[in-house]
C-alpha cells in the first residue's frame, strides 16, 4: 500500500480516504467542539500524510500513523496545546449504592436481551453515540480508537502517547460508563 | 492491591473486568476472579453487560463519504503528484 502511494496510485489513496476520511473526522470531534473544525483537521491530516509519505517509516500501521498525525493535528487545532492527560482517577466505576456493605450486589444488574438482534443493534445505536459523546476527552478518545475503530491497546497508547497502563484505565471508565448508560436507556434498575 | 488471601467482593471484582479482557491479570488474580464469577451470577451478568457493551460501541458505523470531500482530497493527492514530478 505504501509503495502505491508513494509511487502516486491514486486508486490507493481514494481506497484509502474512502476507508478512513469520516473516521478521522469522528475521531477528530473527540478533540474539537465542531463539526467544521473536525473536517479540517481531518482534511489537514490528509495534507499531511501525502507530505510525509517519504518519510513514513513502516514502525507503526499505515491506519495508526494517520490517527497519530489526526491527534497531533487536531490538539495544536487553533493554537491550542497539548493538554496534559489527566491521571486517571481510581474512583469506582459502579456506583457504590448498588453494593451492600460488605461489598455484594444489593441492586445487581439486570440480564439485557441479546443484542446479537440486529433490531437490537440498531435501536441501542443512538444510545451508545450518545454515551460516548458524553464520556471526558481522553476517555472518549480511548474508547473511540478501542471500541470503535479496533486498534490494539499498543495502537491507541500510540496515537495518544499515553501509557499503556493509563490508557487500561481510561477505557475500563469509559466502557463502564457507557455501560451504565445503556443499563438507564434500557430501563431502571430493578425495575 | 488485592488480597491474594481473600475472595474478591463483587464490588472489586467489576473493577477488575477490564483487566481481565485485556488479558492483564496475573494467573493468580485471574483464577480468583473466575472463581468469583462461577459463584456470582450478578457478577457474570455484569461482565456480559460490558461485552455486550463493547459489541454494541463496535457496530457504530461511521457516517458514509461525502462525493465532495472524495473529490477534494483527491484533488489534494493530485497537486501533490504533480509538485512532485
Amino acid at each position: 500500500m505504501i509503495q502505491l502511494l508513494r509511487s502516486g496510485d491514486e486508486d490507493a489513496f481514494t481506497r484509502l480516504v474512502e476507508q478512513h476520511h469520516t473516521r478521522l473526522i469522528r475521531f477528530a470531534l473527540t478533540f474539537v467542539s465542531n463539526r467544521a473544525a473536525a473536517e479540517d483537521v481531518a482534511q489537514d491530516t490528509w495534507a499531511a500524510v501525502v507530505a510525509g509519505l517519504g518519510r513514513f517509516e513502516g514502525r507503526s500501521s499505515l491506519r495508526t500513523w494517520i490517527f497519530q498525525i489526526c491527534a497531533n493535528r487536531a490538539r495544536t487545532f487553533g493554537g491550542r496545546e497539548r493538554r496534559t492527560v489527566p491521571l486517571a482517577s481510581d474512583e469506582p466505576t459502579v456506583e457504590a449504592t448498588r453494593f451492600n456493605s460488605s461489598g455484594a450486589w444489593s441492586a445487581p444488574p439486570e440480564p439485557w436481551p441479546s443484542v446479537d438482534d440486529r433490531l437490537d443493534a440498531e435501536a441501542l445505536a443512538p444510545l451508545v453515540r450518545t454515551a460516548i459523546d458524553q464520556l471526558p476527552e481522553v476517555q472518549r478518545q480511548v474508547v473511540t480508537l478501542r471500541d470503535l475503530e479496533g486498534l490494539s491497546a499498543q495502537e491507541a497508547c500510540e496515537v495518544l502517547s499515553i501509557s499503556e497502563a493509563n490508557q487500561r484505565v481510561l477505557l475500563h471508565r469509559g466502557r463502564a460508563r457507557v455501560r451504565s448508560e445503556l443499563e438507564r436507556g434500557l430501563g431502571p434498575v430493578g425495575g | 492491591m488485592i488480597f491474594l488471601t481473600r475472595d474478591l467482593v463483587c464490588q472489586q471484582a467489576v473493577e477488575l473486568v477490564t483487566d481481565y479482557l485485556e488479558g492483564k491479570l496475573s494467573w493468580r488474580q485471574r483464577r480468583r476472579f473466575e472463581a468469583h464469577l462461577r459463584g456470582c451470577p450478578n457478577c457474570r451478568a455484569y461482565l456480559e453487560q460490558i461485552r455486550q457493551t463493547i459489541t454494541v460501541m463496535g457496530r457504530v458505523e461511521p457516517e458514509t463519504l461525502a462525493p465532495q470531500a472524495r473529490d477534494d482530497l483527491i484533488d489534494l493527492f493530485r497537486r501533490y503528484r504533480g509538485d512532485r514530478s
